[in-house]
């Protein structure tokens, strides 16, 4: 097929016994379509089946100024394309300038690029945002002809692909006939992403390459059985290190940061052999996992031991195995997870699972069912979020005086944003103009204001400077600095959540990038630690996202839960499931399982709702809600994929009662304003639309009184203007992700009443995993200065001090 | 209101959830960084557009402690505006609910490091005030002198690890020579106690801390020194 091709083209495919694989084709074929979508597995050739256009109307030598865009999830992979890139164009002797501009691209370099583009750039969609929100933006993309977005599957599921959309609107407007593709592994619904991508009404094909065979994938053996609880699947170290030896390069996948710690460190206390492995995670400094890259791509390393890090990016040949730790929660990133071994076109991929408790071992089943059925999960997502909007309207204040008519049409062409009615446009209009407050309006209250011509811009233009600070939709949790003391000032070894570091005192050991170590003191914002290697480490806990089991797996797992029998789990298993059976009952999905029992001293209260760990949480919030209501003191819960479990100072002795649908809806719409969720979610959405300026480290060191809490505000807020356009942005937010009030309505609906109630006398074998969840949450009521009055006791009669 | 008694400079004070202090037999309640127009300054200055409501609020809070209390004198501990122009910016309900607290009591305002005290608001001013064994001022001193010190200026607040996790609390913090008042304004933030700026200024061994909110409670404020004695 490559007669397809010129001369120079042709003959580099033929020195290097290439053909064309057909979506390359179909993609040269179809240059000029104005929106297109490749789906294809990795290491088909999609790069360059996204490039090969640019690089054809580029050899002509002619081109002025900016050609293409490439626009990543990953900074990494900016760098790693314009690596793959160059030999090709080398190779050929073509005269094509690529650059990549990232958080990493030095100042003297970005202002040369925007005084004079490459032909080909290589970005992130924080930077375009940033490039685009200059006044020259529209002379910097003046010659553009084409974007690329790689990975557009996983920028899909974010705001900032949202944002990513709106920044490509823009670019719509000022270079009309920009042409856009998107390059997106094996999803639910390509549908969904087609329109994502598309400049609204434009069309857009969707060109599916061959997607291989199917993966090679099964549960790993193991001569231990799973624990009953707990996730760090230590009891499979030595199968794993075994499968390690006889690969050349494994990916052993952990949903958590801590866990991937804590595995890691036991992996090399069982290396025998002095393999070599890494490690690698996104709470680890950036040059330790540069090095473990670089390690990985000169082929040094037989395993990294990883976490969603590894989901996305650089492509490595030489992974022949993919090891999944833990319950893969979701069937569509377990798939493309899989997806990353063996890189060879036409190859099956090699997988295997490894549950880490008993638990696990069930939904790995259900999991393994579902991808060799190639029944893939998804929830379709909800009109684009506000607050990004809210960010881009001010974004495109600072590059210019705009008209409100006109960029709302132009917002409107976003696939994410085709349904934004007027009034919500005009709202965010408001907020970022005025504030939007409703029982008053000041003058000095201007952030934009409008010209007597029309047109809208920044009343003071040296705030466009702290817009461009506060660009991006990525908020990062409080994280301190770790560095290892030593003469030098200190290795960086990584971050820890600063909440964590707070319950650290001088002493405490922790695990970071699998090294053990001892908290010496906090300075200045710097976690100063020592190497210790003989004390068992207390564990970092690193919040990353946790993802909700789909509800399609969850489904799966019950329907497992009705068989009489389960021959297809290995025996300690099946016993496990049958003395469940026994002693109380498994869930189904038509009823709810509410089970009852004391353990250490405090009263607890299991709820298996299977809705996913968000709503789990929120229904741990709805429970003790009202069981504070009702005087049964609750202290805390914990919510896991498939249960909630509450504990308390008091039996509950009618739980029917705290989840009857009409009281918990009620509950929930009262609850709503209050509760702890709301506050991060509105956190998040104060931080993307401008509300609240980002912490700069700088401005942290200085510390003080100078910050507050982000809950004062929506404390504020929700007092003397709960109808603020804030709040309904974080309602809404909040009821699609963190809160998850869908799936609790589906669960009330599929129950309908239902309720089993088991009272025990201890822990019951389904509820056992949940006692070693991390992520417990305190509920802040009468229980909590109880709480606090026990402590200020024990400090007091610790000091030697009786009643003051 | 619930309260937490307390002795210092052989005075009984009481210490209230909202950040208060109160000295029962002067009959005066003492309150210290109030950052009156914080959201208007920050607006002013082209930053972002906060919910311009905490003026409201703070003076909310004030008129429950003032009733609660019904005081002869209320001491306002400077940083009572955010910045000197805070006055001139007041809008007239703001200003009418000063005015009514400053014409009903002794007021009186101390001048703080973001401000000059206020004019034409009532009460009147000063850079401090003694009385009895103790005085009255923005930031505490480096010599304290024979008499105890009771400032503000700091936002002190405080960790405290529970069974039902770690909770942070403005707190008053005292020991035999100072007192450092919590901010008591709705948008103010803390700086812990740990911080060097706070406890290079106590003796670690004899302070103690009382934390804010709903149920105050009173608590060695530096527990790790005591245990190392």
């Amino acid at each position: 097929m490559t007669q397809l091709l010129p001369a120079p083209f042709s003959d580099w495919f033929a020195k290097r016994g290439w053909d064309l694989h057909a979506h390359q084709a179909d993609m040269l074929a179809r240059a000029a379509d104005p929106a297109l979508l490749l789906i294809a597995p990795t290491g088909g050739g999609k790069t360059l089946a996204g490039f090969l256009p640019s690089l054809l109307e580029l050899a002509g030598g002619t081109h002025k100024g900016l050609h293409t865009l490439y626009v990543s999830p990953l900074k990494a992979l900016a760098a790693d394309i314009k690596r793959n890139l160059r030999t090709p164009v080398d190779e050929m002797g073509l005269a094509i300038r690529i650059e990549d501009r990232t958080g990493d691209t030095t100042q003297t370099q970005r202002k040369r690029q925007r005084a004079d583009p490459p032909h080909i750039l290589l970005t992130t969609p924080e930077s375009l945002a940033l490039l685009l929100s200059y006044e020259d933006a529209p002379r910097i993309f003046a010659g553009l002809r084409r974007v690329v977005v790689d990975e557009i599957h996983a920028l899909a599921e974010s705001k900032r692909g949202d944002q990513l959309m709106l920044g490509l609107a823009r670019l719509s407007q000022l270079v009309p006939g920009v042409r856009r593709v998107g390059l997106s592994a094996t999803v639910e619904d390509p549908d969904a992403i087609a329109r994502f991508l598309a400049c609204h009404p434009d069309p857009c094909a969707i060109l599916n390459a061959d997607p291989g065979p199917d993966p090679d994938i099964s549960m790993l053996d193991t001569a231990a059985a799973p624990p009953w609880a707990g996730g760090g699947a230590r009891h499979a170290i030595p199968e794993v290190l075994e499968q390690i030896r006889q690969h050349k390069t494994t990916l052993v996948f952990h949903n958590t940061r801590a866990q991937a710690e804590i595995f890691f460190h036991h992996l090399w206390l069982a290396n025998d052999d002095q393999l070599p492995i890494g490690i690698h995670h996104g709470s680890l400094d950036r040059v330790q996992r540069e090095r473990v890259e670089a390690a990985m791509v000169a082929g040094q390393l037989r395993a990294i031991v990883c976490t969603g890090s590894l989901d996305l990016g650089i492509d490595w040949g030489n992974v022949d195995l993919v090891i999944q730790i833990g319950a893969p929660k979701n069937v569509k990133r377990l798939v493309q997870r899989i997806g990353r071994a063996n890189h060879r076109y036409n190859a099956p991929s090699k997988a295997l699972l490894v549950p880490a408790n008993r638990f696990e071992i069930v939904e790995c089943r259900a999991a393994l069912d579902a991808v060799i059925a190639h029944d893939l999960d998804g929830d379709p997502r909800g009109t684009g979020p506000r607050d990004v909007l809210c960010q881009h309207i001010l974004a495109t204040a600072a590059s210019g005086p705009f008209e409100a008519d006109a960029l709302y049409e132009e917002v409107c062409s976003a696939g994410s944003y085709v349904d934004l009615t007027r009034d919500e446009f005009d709202a965010c209009l408001d907020f970022c103009a005025t504030g939007g407050y409703a029982l008053r309006a000041y003058d000095r209250w201007k952030r934009l204001q409008q010209r007597p011509n029309g047109m809208w811009q920044l009343r003071d233009p040296r705030s466009a400077s702290m817009i461009r600070m506060n660009m991006g939709t990525i908020i990062d949790i409080e994280t301190l600095k770790v560095r290892l003391k030593n003469s030098r000032g200190g290795t960086p070894l990584g971050e820890i959540e600063e909440s964590f570091a707070a319950t650290l005192t001088p002493g405490d050991t922790f695990l970071i990038g699998g090294q053990i170590v001892r908290y010496e003191r906090l300075r200045e914002m710097t976690v100063e630690v020592t190497r210790r290697a003989d004390r068992t480490p207390k564990i970092a806990t690193f919040s990353g996202t946790k993802f909700a089991t789909s509800t399609q797996l969850s489904q799966r797992v019950l329907a497992m839960f009705l068989h009489d029998d389960w021959p297809e789990l290995p025996e300690h298993t099946r016993e496990w499931l049958h003395l469940q059976r026994k002693v109380s009952q498994l869930p189904r999905a038509d009823r709810l399982l509410i089970e009852t029992f004391p353990h250490d001293g405090r009263e607890h209260l299991c709820l298996y709702g299977f809705a996913g760990h968000n709503a789990q949480q929120t229904l741990g919030l709805l429970v003790t809600q009202r069981m504070e209501d009702a005087g049964l003191d609750p202290v805390g819960f914990v919510a896991t994929d498939y249960a909630t479990l509450i504990w308390g100072l008091k039996p509950v002795e009618d739980p029917a009662a705290l989840v009857a649908p009409d009281g918990l809806r009620e509950a929930f719409e009262v609850w709503l304003s209050g509760n702890a969720v709301m506050k991060r979610t509105f956190r998040a959405a104060a931080t993307i639309a401008g509300l609240i300026e980002r912490n700069t480290r700088g401005g942290r060191k200085s510390g003080r009184q100078a910050t507050f809490s982000s809950d004062i505000l929506y404390d504020t807020l929700l007092k003397y203007d709960p109808e603020h356009v804030l709040l309904q942005i974080t309602r809404e937010q909040a009821l699609r992700g963190l809160v998850d009030f869908g799936r609790i309505d589906e669960m009330l609906r599929r129950t309908e009443g239902r309720i089993d109630h088991i009272t025990c006398q201890r822990i019951t074998p389904l509820s056992a995993p949940m006692f070693i969840e991390i992520g417990r949450v305190p509920i802040k009521g009468q229980a909590q200065e109880r709480m606090l009055a026990e402590a200020a006791e024990a400090l007091l009669q610790g000091a030697g001090l009786t009643r003051l | 209101m619930n309260t937490s008694s307390f002795t210092f400079c052989g005075i009984s004070f009481k210490a209230f959830g909202s950040g208060a202090l109160w000295w029962q037999d002067a009959e005066m309640l003492v309150v210290s960084d109030l950052h009156l127009g914080k959201s208007d300054r920050i607006a002013r200055r082209g930053g972002a557009l906060l919910p311009p409501y905490e003026t409201l609020e703070t003076l909310h809070r004030l008129a429950r402690d003032i009733a609660d209390t019904a005081p002869k004198i209320v001491i306002s501990l400077g940083d009572s505006f955010d910045d000197d122009r805070g006055v001139s910016t007041l809008e007239a309900p703001e200003r009418a609910a000063i005015e009514n607290m400053t014409t009903a009591c002794d007021w009186i305002w101390i001048s703080g490091n973001h401000d000059p005290a206020p004019k034409g608001l009532g009460g009147q001013s000063a850079d401090e005030v003694a009385k009895d064994t103790v005085v009255f001022r923005h930031i505490a001193s480096d010599n304290t002198g024979t008499l105890g010190e009771i400032s503000g200026h700091f936002h002190p607040k405080l960790r405290l690890r529970t069974r039902a996790g770690t909770i942070s609390r403005p707190v008053f913090i005292w020991d035999a020579k100072r007192l450092i008042l919590p901010a008591y304004g709705a948008y103010t933030g803390g700086l812990d106690i740990t911080h060097k700026s706070i406890s290079d200024l106590f003796d670690p061994l004899t302070a103690q801390a009382i934390l804010t909110g709903p149920m105050p409670v009173c608590v060695p404020a530096y527990p790790a020194a005591r245990t190392q004695q």
